[in-house]
């Protein structure tokens, strides 16, 4: 019994050290093969202060995130008009396009859940790939078309928060349309039998299941709405990051990032967590949901 | 508003098959105007496929249902009590009103309508209590009451007392009792012989899908017909 027990701990303790051996002899890390150099790049080699300890790099990032925080709070103390201006602006462009995703997503979720037809198992799968919709790629679709010379040039609707509220309307409508579809699938197959029991018509049973669904609903709304108000590729190419025009958090932070400006890019990073947290507690608070007794 | 009515209901050869299996049928009977039917038999002999093709939920394989008034009409004179009650999301006054405001009766009118019909199954105090919070015997009372209130004139019962103790069934055996003397026609499903023994009026045996046997209750329960229905009412298990 011993001998077993000794056995398999020897094993279990020797063997990853074996195979890391072994894996090390097969595939040698690239510092040891020769010809290679390895440039370590430091987070301060941008800011052109390479030179300094490497063990401070450690103590110098919290510092940053430190400094971040305060800086955050004093933007926020101060009611510095920047910060609220694009803040609002992230929030008028990301809800406005949560509202119109939310009006064409939610009643086509429900539709795929309720409606039977040939290409619906093909037309679902589509929607969850479309989840995961690369936000630069459509971005760079909406700046095509947009564009002067593209289709709808005429409107001059580019560089505009117009523009960007189309570009997320695109990125929202599949996450939307999908998460509300399969809280409403759950939801059809408990009604199912009910609703044909009662003759009621096919809108009838969408419109009980988007009203019986609705703190599901809300759920898919409010994920759209963080992937919307964190999101930066679509809006920062249709949107052009202008300020005063059409400068968002987002594309701020990414500006200050570039700029090496940490702090502010930190302040600004958490200012636009701050708003997320803040805007699902309100929704949340307003509809009741997470109560005892309650859907 | 007055309807024509919609029985007696005539059942040629239905039979409803899934995926190549026969499930029902084939199926030929008479429903007449007045009465109270059990359908009884061992589990999975097609009770439950039986009312439902009765209602107009299963798609039919073959055969014919034929009522007295077309059958988008007939619809909206029947009702559906499921084994498990189903809940909707909301108030116990909005379930029993469901039916109302889907067929377009005001807001009012129907909360009102549900409100006289949850105090006439004893659910007065539940009212606004979400449908999910009440008990096993009261769901099914408030499923009831919703598949009442647009005043059918058949009700079908999928064994709505599975699930329910000696009480609450005995709660629910005076609402059908209450039921059947206003004159709605009840066709039930159950395989509690003491429940048949209490409730019915004629009684379908189904076995293997088919009504085996189909006769008044007294003649049933005194003289079966068939080896079967004697080992059933006997308490012998029927395979």
């Amino acid at each position: 019994m011993s001998f077993w027990r000794c056995l398999s701990r020897t094993i279990c303790t020797r063997l990853p050290l074996l195979i890391g051996k072994v894996a090390i002899s097969c595939f040698p890390p690239l510092s040891n093969q020769q010809n290679v150099t390895i440039k370590v790049k430091t987070p301060n080699a941008r800011r052109g202060a390479g030179a300094r300890p490497r063990d401070g790099d450690h103590q110098q990032g919290m510092n940053e995130i430190v400094e971040g925080l305060l800086k955050a709070g004093q933007l926020i103390v101060s009611l510095d008009a920047d910060l609220i201006e694009i803040s609002l602006r992230s929030l008028r462009v990301t809800l406005t396009a949560v509202l119109i995703s939310s009006l064409i997503g939610l009643p086509l979720g429900c539709w795929l859940a309720v409606r039977r037809f040939r290409f619906r198992r093909f037309v679902i799968a589509t929607l969850n790939a479309l989840m995961g919709l690369p936000p630069v790629v459509v971005g760079l679709i909406v700046y095509i078309l947009l564009s002067r010379s593209g289709p709808f040039g005429v409107f001059g609707l580019l560089f505009t928060p117009a523009a960007m509220i189309i570009a997320q309307v695109i990125i929202l409508t599949p996450l939307i349309a999908s998460i509300s579809h399969q809280a409403i699938r759950d939801l059809w197959a408990e009604y199912h039998d009910l609703l044909i029991s009662l003759n009621t018509s096919r809108f009838q049973r969408i419109g009980t299941l988007l009203w019986d669904g609705r703190r599901a609903l809300l759920t898919a709304s409010l994920a759209g709405f963080g992937r919307g108000i964190g999101e930066v590729g679509a809006i920062m190419i249709v949107g052009g990051n202008i300020d005063h025009a059409t400068r968002v958090l987002t594309t701020a932070i990414s500006l200050e990032t570039g700029k090496g400006n940490f702090a502010l890019a930190l302040a600004l990073g958490f200012v636009l967590i701050g708003l997320a947290v803040l805007v699902n507690l309100i929704i949340h608070s307003l509809s009741r949901t997470e109560r005892s007794g309650r859907w | 508003m007055v309807m024509k009515p919609i029985l007696p209901l005539t059942v040629s050869e239905a039979v409803v098959r899934r995926r190549g299996k026969v499930l029902v049928g084939p199926i030929s009977a008479t429903l007449e105007t007045d009465g109270l039917t059990i359908v009884m038999g061992p589990n999975g002999a097609g009770k439950t496929t039986l009312l439902r093709l009765l209602h107009g939920m299963e798609r039919m394989s073959k055969g014919t249902l034929k009522w007295q008034v077309p059958e988008s009409e007939a619809r909206s004179a029947q009702a559906f009590v499921f084994q498990t009650p189903i809940l909707m999301r909301r108030s116990a006054l909005d379930n029993v009103a469901y039916p109302l405001r889907v067929h377009g009766v005001s807001k009012s009118d129907a909360r009102a309508q549900a409100a006289h019909w949850l105090a006439r199954v004893g659910l007065s105090d539940s009212e606004h209590k979400p449908a999910h919070v009440l008990s096993g015997g009261e769901r099914q009372k408030m499923a009831l009451a919703r598949a009442l209130i647009r005043d059918p004139q058949i009700v079908f019962l999928d064994e709505p007392c599975a699930n329910l103790d000696g009480r609450a069934t005995r709660e629910f055996e005076d609402l059908l009792h209450a039921t059947r003397a206003e004159g709605t026609r009840i066709v039930m499903a159950t395989h509690d012989i003491g429940q048949a023994r209490r409730l019915a009026e004629d009684v379908w045996f189904v076995h293997h899908g088919r009504i085996h046997e189909a006769s008044p209750a007294t003649t049933f329960f005194n003289t079966p017909q068939t080896p079967e229905a004697r080992a059933f009412i006997e308490g012998d298990i029927v395979e």
